[in-house]
C-alpha cells in the first residue's frame, strides 16, 4: 500500500460520508413512514431541506456570542474528522495512526461540549434544559461506550479502527459473549447519542420532551444547515462504526477485498441498519427523561460485563506477547 | 559528605530560591507601610520561582545524575540533607511553573484588589514566598527531617493564607477545618517516616532505602502515606477541607493550593510507595486505585452540586487527585507484577496529569480570580453573559474548561489517552482480582470523565453564556493585562502540551525510569517527537498535531464553502421566550446553575448524596410564589466525620470529670498509674 493512495482514500473517505449522510437520514424517515402506512418523502428530501436552510437568512438573537455562531462549524467539523476516521469502504486511511476510537469518541464528545455552551449561550430556558439534559444522556453514554471500546481492544490488542476490522475479518474471532454484550451496549448507546426514539425525538418540537432540539432551537438558515447535516453525519458514524466493528465483511484491507466491493456492501450495510432503526423507532415509545438513565445505565453496566469477562479471559495469552512494539504500521504515513 | 562536585550547580540553584524567597517573605512584612514593596515581592518570587524552572528543565534534560548536599543545619549531628534527581527535578518544574504564573497574575490582582473586597495585601505578601518555598524544600529536601519542615512550612503558610480573608464568615470554619487535617497528615507523615527509618535514628533517604521494614510495617507505612499525603491531596474522605479551604484564601493563592500543593502531596506518595519503601506489593497499588476511583467519582460529583465558582473548582481537583492516583496506582500493581514496560506507561500518564492538572487548575482559578475581581461574586447563580463583558478572559476559560473536559486536542485528552492505554493493558497481569477491579476502575475514569464535562458546560455556560443574572455580572469589565497575562500563560500550554505531548513525556522520562526502571518509548519507534506510540500501549498511536491540522483545514474547507454557497444574510431579533415578547431583565427565566444540575443530581445524587428537590407548589388562587429547595448531604460527613466527632465529645466528656477532683484523689491516681506502669514494664521485660 502506498501512502498516496492512502491519502486518496481519505479524501474519498471525507466526501462520501459527506455525500451519503443525508440519503440515510432520509432512507430512515422513507421506511419510518411506510411502516406507519404513509407515503413518506422522497429519500432525497433531506438535500432539499439542506440547501434551502442554505440559502434563508441566520435570524440571531441579540445576544447569541461569537460562541453561538461558531459553534456549528465546530461542531460539524469536529463529527466530520470522526466520520473520516472510521473505515467505511477500505481500511487504508491516511489518519488511521493519527487517531484512535478513544480519540473518536473524545471528538465527538467535544462536538457534544460545544453544542451544549451553544444551547446556553442565548439564555433562554429551553437551550438550558436541552443543554443540561443532553450532559446527563452523555455521562451514561460515553463511558458505556468507552467500555464497548475496551472490550474489543483486549480482544484485538489495539484501538485503532483499521486494525480492529483487519483482527475481525482475519475470523480468528468466533462468536464471543463479550462482543455480543458490546454490540448491545453500542448500539443503545447509538440510539441515545443520535437524538431517536426512546430517548429523544428528532421530529417534535414539543419544548419539554425534547433534548437535541431543544438546544438548538435558536439556529436558524446556514447554522441549523450546519447542526442538522452534523446530526445526520453522526448518524451515518455510527452505522459505519457498528458495521466495521461488528460486521467488517466486504472492507477492503491490505490484503484482500477491492474499494468498490467495500462501496457497495456499505451501502447495503446502510440501507439494513436504516431499516432496521426504523422498526424499531417504530415498535417502541418514548420514555420520560428520567428513565433514560435506567436504560443508559443497563448498557454502561452491559458493557462493563464484557469488558469484565474480557479482562479475565485473555490473560494468560496476552501475557507473552504485550512487549512487541506494533508501531511499524504507522511508519509508513508522516 | 556526598557532595557531587559535577552535580553541584544545579542542586545549589535549587537550594538558593529557598533562601532567597524566605528572604522576599521577610521583605513582605514591610509591605503594610510601603505598597511598592507589593511590586518587588511577586516580581522577585515570579524571577525565582522562573529561575527554579530553568534550573530543573536543565537537571531534567541534561539527564544529571541525583545530587545530595549535606548542609550543618537542623538537628545537631545529623544536619540537613538535601537532595536533587529526576523525580524531585519534575516536581519541581511543576511547582516553580505555577509558582511564575501566580506571581503574576497575583501582581495584578492585588493591584486591583487594593481597598476592594478582597484580602488587601498586608498578611498575604510575606506569607504567598514562604508557602513557595515550604513546597521547594519538600522537593529538595534528602531526609524526613527536611522534608517534615518544608511539608509543616507549606501546611502553615498556606493555613494563614486561608485565615488572610478572615473577614469572610466561612473562613474561621475552613481554615480550623484545614488545620486539623494538615496537622492529621503530618502525623500520619510523621509515623511512617518513623516505621521507615527504624531504630538507628539516621533519617537520610539513603538510610531510609537501606532499612528493609517486615510486613505488617510495610503495611502500616503504605496505609500512613495513604492518609497522610492523601489528605494534603484531598482523597475521598479525607477531602472535605478541600472545598472549604482552597476557595477561601485569594484567587492566585487558591491556584497554587489547588493545583500545585495537592503535587506535592503527590510526590509524597511517589517518593514514599516508588522508591523509599523498596519492592512493592500489589495491594499497594490496588488500594491506591480503589481510593483513586472512588476519589474520581466522587470529587466530579461533589463539584457538580457546588454553585460557588472556587469551590466548584478546587471540588474538581478531588475529581484530578483520583485520575493521578489510579495512574498511580497502576503503575504499582504493574511493577510489583514486574512488568516495568507497562508501569512506566502508567507513571507516564500519571505524571503527565500532574503537569496538565497543574496547568488548567491554576488557569482556571485565575479565571475565577478574574471575574471575581470583574464582579464581586462568585456565585454561579449570579453570573452569566461574562463572554460579553469580559471577551479575552472568556477566550482563556474557555482553553482551560475545554482542556479539563479532556477535549481533544488539548492536554487534558493527551492524559486521559495514556490511561485508558495503560488500563487496556491490565491483562497481562496474574491476579485475577485485580483484572476485574482494573476494568471497574476504567468505567469510573470514564464516568468521572463525562461529568466532568458536563461540570464543565455547567461552569461555562452559566458564567460566561446567557445573560447576566445580577446587576454586578452584566457592568463587569475586562480585567488588567497582568491578570490576563497571567492567564494566557497557562492556556497556551494547554494547547502546546496536546498538540505536541512528547517532548515533554521525554523530558521527564529520567524521573520514570528512575521510579520503575524503564522508560514508556521506544527509541526505534517512527518520528518518536511527533507520535505518541508507547511501546507498551497495545499498537496504537495519537498525533495531536495532525489531527489540528487537519481539523484547520477542514474548518477552513468549510467555511469557505459556507460563505461562497449560503445566504450570508443576518438579522438581530430577540431569542424564542415561549410567547414572552421581552425577554425578563433580570435573566431569571433562563437555566442556571442548579437547574442544569439537576438532571444529574437526580441521576447520580438520589443515592450517594440523598439529593432531593421539593417543590413547594402553592394552591390555586394562593399568591405567595411557589418554591423549590434542594437538599443534599456529604456521605464523607455523614459517615466518617459526625461520628469521630461525635466519639471525641464523649470522650472528653467522660475524661471531663478528672479535672474536678480532691488532691487525695489525685495523689491515689498517680499512684496507681505508677503501679501500673512497673507491671507493664515487668510484663514485657521478661
Amino acid at each position: 500500500m502506498s501512502m498516496l493512495a492512502a491519502i486518496l482514500y481519505q479524501i474519498v473517505q471525507m466526501l462520501l460520508v459527506l455525500a451519503l449522510a443525508p440519503l440515510l437520514t432520509g432512507w430512515v424517515r422513507l421506511v419510518k413512514a411506510r411502516l406507519l402506512g404513509r407515503r413518506g418523502p422522497s429519500l432525497l428530501q433531506p438535500y432539499r431541506d439542506l440547501s434551502r436552510l442554505l440559502r434563508k437568512e441566520v435570524v440571531l438573537a441579540h445576544n447569541a456570542s461569537w460562541l453561538f455562531r461558531s459553534v456549528p462549524y465546530m461542531m460539524f467539523t469536529a463529527i466530520w474528522l470522526a466520520a473520516g476516521l472510521v473505515p467505511v469502504f477500505t481500511t487504508q486511511l491516511a489518519l488511521a495512526p493519527t487517531a484512535d476510537l478513544i480519540a473518536l469518541i473524545a471528538l465527538l464528545g467535544s462536538a457534544r461540549f460545544f453544542l451544549a455552551l451553544a444551547g446556553m449561550d442565548v439564555g433562554t430556558a429551553f437551550g438550558g434544559i436541552g443543554s443540561s439534559r443532553e450532559m446527563m444522556i452523555a455521562a451514561f453514554a460515553e463511558p458505556a461506550m468507552l467500555m464497548m471500546v475496551f472490550s474489543v481492544a483486549i480482544l484485538v490488542r489495539s484501538t485503532s479502527l483499521a486494525e480492529i476490522a483487519d483482527f475481525m475479518m482475519s475470523g480468528t474471532v468466533g462468536l464471543r459473549v463479550s462482543l455480543a454484550l458490546a454490540l448491545i451496549a453500542l448500539v443503545m448507546v447509538a440510539v441515545a447519542e443520535n437524538a431517536r426514539i426512546p430517548i429523544d425525538n428528532p421530529a417534535t418540537h414539543l419544548e419539554l420532551t425534547m433534548v437535541h432540539e431543544a438546544m438548538v432551537l435558536e439556529y436558524s438558515g446556514r447554522h441549523l444547515a450546519l447542526v442538522e447535516a452534523a446530526s445526520m453525519l453522526k448518524l451515518l458514524l455510527y452505522v459505519a462504526l457498528i458495521a466495521c466493528v461488528f460486521v467488517p465483511w466486504g472492507l477492503a484491507t491490505g490484503s484482500h477485498g477491492s474499494v468498490p466491493g467495500g462501496l457497495v456492501s456499505f451501502v447495503a450495510k446502510m440501507a439494513v441498519a436504516g431499516a432496521a432503526l426504523a422498526l424499531f423507532e417504530t415498535s417502541v415509545a418514548k420514555m420520560r427523561v428520567f428513565r433514560v438513565g435506567e436504560f443508559l445505565g443497563g448498557a454502561l453496566l452491559l458493557s462493563l460485563l464484557g469488558a469484565i469477562f474480557l479482562y479475565v479471559s485473555r490473560g494468560c495469552e496476552w501475557w507473552t506477547s504485550a512487549m512487541t512494539p506494533r508501531i511499524s504500521w504507522a511508519r509508513w504515513c508522516c | 559528605m556526598g557532595i557531587n562536585p559535577a552535580g553541584f550547580p544545579a542542586l545549589f540553584l535549587m537550594t538558593v530560591p529557598i533562601l532567597i524567597l524566605v528572604a522576599l517573605a521577610a521583605v513582605g512584612v514591610a509591605a503594610r507601610r510601603a505598597p511598592w514593596i507589593s511590586a518587588a515581592v511577586y516580581g522577585g518570587t515570579g524571577v525565582v520561582c522562573g529561575a527554579a524552572v530553568l534550573a530543573a528543565v536543565l537537571a531534567l534534560a541534561g539527564r544529571a545524575p541525583p545530587q545530595e548536599l549535606l548542609l550543618p543545619m537542623g538537628v545537631p549531628w545529623i544536619g540537613l540533607h538535601l537532595r536533587l534527581d529526576a523525580l524531585s527535578a519534575f516536581f519541581l518544574l511543576v511547582v516553580n511553573f505555577g509558582g511564575v504564573t501566580a506571581s503574576l497574575f497575583g501582581w495584578g490582582y492585588e493591584r486591583a484588589h487594593h481597598g476592594g473586597h478582597d484580602a488587601p495585601p498586608g498578611p498575604v505578601l510575606p506569607l504567598f514566598p514562604l508557602f513557595l518555598a515550604g513546597m521547594n524544600l519538600v522537593l529538595v529536601a534528602g531526609d524526613a527531617f527536611g522534608f517534615l519542615v518544608g511539608w509543616e512550612a507549606m501546611s502553615l503558610a498556606s493555613w494563614l493564607l486561608v485565615l488572610s480573608t478572615h473577614r469572610e464568615p466561612e473562613t474561621p470554619r475552613a481554615a480550623r477545618l484545614y488545620l486539623i487535617m494538615a496537622s492529621f497528615g503530618a502525623a500520619c507523615l510523621l509515623l511512617a517516616f518513623g516505621l521507615l527509618a527504624g531504630p538507628t535514628g539516621d533519617y537520610s533517604f539513603a538510610a531510609i532505602r537501606a532499612h528493609v521494614p517486615d510486613d505488617a510495617e510495610v503495611a502500616l507505612v503504605v496505609l500512613l502515606v495513604l492518609l497522610g499525603a492523601g489528605s494534603k491531596a484531598g482523597l475521598v474522605p479525607l477531602h472535605v477541607w478541600l472545598p472549604l479551604a482552597h476557595p477561601a484564601a485569594p484567587s492566585h493563592v487558591s491556584a497554587l493550593m489547588s493545583g500545585v500543593m495537592t503535587k506535592v502531596a503527590i510526590y509524597a506518595m511517589v517518593r514514599i510507595l516508588f522508591d523509599l519503601l523498596g519492592e512493592p506489593a500489589w495491594w499497594w497499588g490496588g488500594v491506591m486505585m480503589a481510593a483513586g476511583a472512588v476519589t474520581a467519582v466522587m470529587g466530579v460529583l461533589y463539584a457538580l452540586m457546588q454553585d460557588d465558582v472556587k469551590r466548584l473548582l478546587a471540588c474538581s481537583t478531588i475529581e484530578n487527585i483520583g485520575a493521578v492516583v489510579i495512574a498511580l496506582g497502576l503503575a504499582l500493581v504493574f511493577k510489583a507484577s514486574h512488568t516495568p514496560v507497562i508501569a512506566a506507561l502508567a507513571l507516564s500518564a500519571g505524571l503527565l496529569h500532574v503537569v496538565n492538572h497543574s496547568l488548567f487548575k491554576t488557569l482556571l482559578f485565575y479565571v475565577a480570580g478574574a471575574v471575581l475581581t470583574a464582579t464581586g461574586t462568585r456565585d454561579l447563580n449570579r453570573l452569566g453573559g461574562l463572554i460579553h463583558r469580559m471577551p479575552e478572559t472568556a477566550v482563556l476559560a474557555l482553553v482551560g474548561a475545554s482542556a479539563i473536559s479532556a477535549l481533544p486536542p488539548l492536554n487534558g485528552f493527551v492524559g486521559e489517552w495514556l490511561l485508558f492505554q495503560a488500563i487496556l493493558n491490565a491483562p497481562a497481569l496474574p491476579e485475577w482480582s485485580l483484572k476485574i477491579a482494573i476494568a471497574v476502575v476504567g468505567a469510573a475514569v470514564a464516568l468521572a470523565t463525562a461529568l466532568a464535562a458536563a461540570c464543565f458546560v455547567r461552569f461555562y455556560g452559566t458564567a460566561f453564556l446567557g445573560r447576566p443574572r445580577s446587576a454586578e455580572a452584566g457592568g463587569a469589565g475586562e480585567v488588567g493585562p497582568a491578570m490576563r497575562a497571567g492567564m494566557a500563560v497557562p492556556a497556551v500550554l494547554c494547547i502546546l502540551l496536546g498538540v505536541l505531548p512528547t517532548p515533554l513525556l521525554r523530558l521527564f522520562e529520567p524521573a520514570v525510569r528512575l521510579m520503575v526502571e524503564a522508560g514508556p518509548f521506544d527509541d526505534r519507534a517512527y518520528q518518536p517527537w511527533l507520535w505518541l506510540s508507547p511501546t507498551s500501549a497495545i499498537g496504537n498511536s495519537y498525533n495531536g498535531l495532525i489531527m489540528l491540522v487537519v481539523i484547520g483545514l477542514l474548518s477552513v474547507l468549510l467555511v469557505a464553502a459556507i460563505h461562497r454557497r449560503a445566504s450570508d444574510k443576518l438579522r438581530r431579533s430577540i431569542a424564542w421566550g415561549c410567547g414572552f415578547e421581552t425577554p425578563d431583565p433580570e435573566g431569571v427565566a433562563q437555566y442556571g446553575a442548579s437547574s442544569f444540575a439537576q438532571p444529574i443530581r437526580r441521576a447520580f445524587g438520589g443515592t450517594v448524596f440523598h439529593a432531593r428537590d421539593r417543590v413547594d407548589m402553592p394552591e390555586p388562587g394562593d399568591l405567595r410564589p411557589a418554591r423549590l429547595s434542594v437538599s443534599w448531604t456529604d456521605p464523607a460527613w455523614a459517615l466518617v466525620f459526625t461520628p469521630i466527632g461525635r466519639t471525641v465529645d464523649w470522650l472528653t466528656q467522660r475524661v471531663n470529670g478528672l479535672q474536678y477532683m480532691t488532691i487525695r484523689r489525685y495523689l491515689t491516681l498517680m499512684f496507681a498509674a505508677l503501679v501500673l506502669v512497673l507491671i507493664v514494664v515487668a510484663v514485657t521485660q521478661r
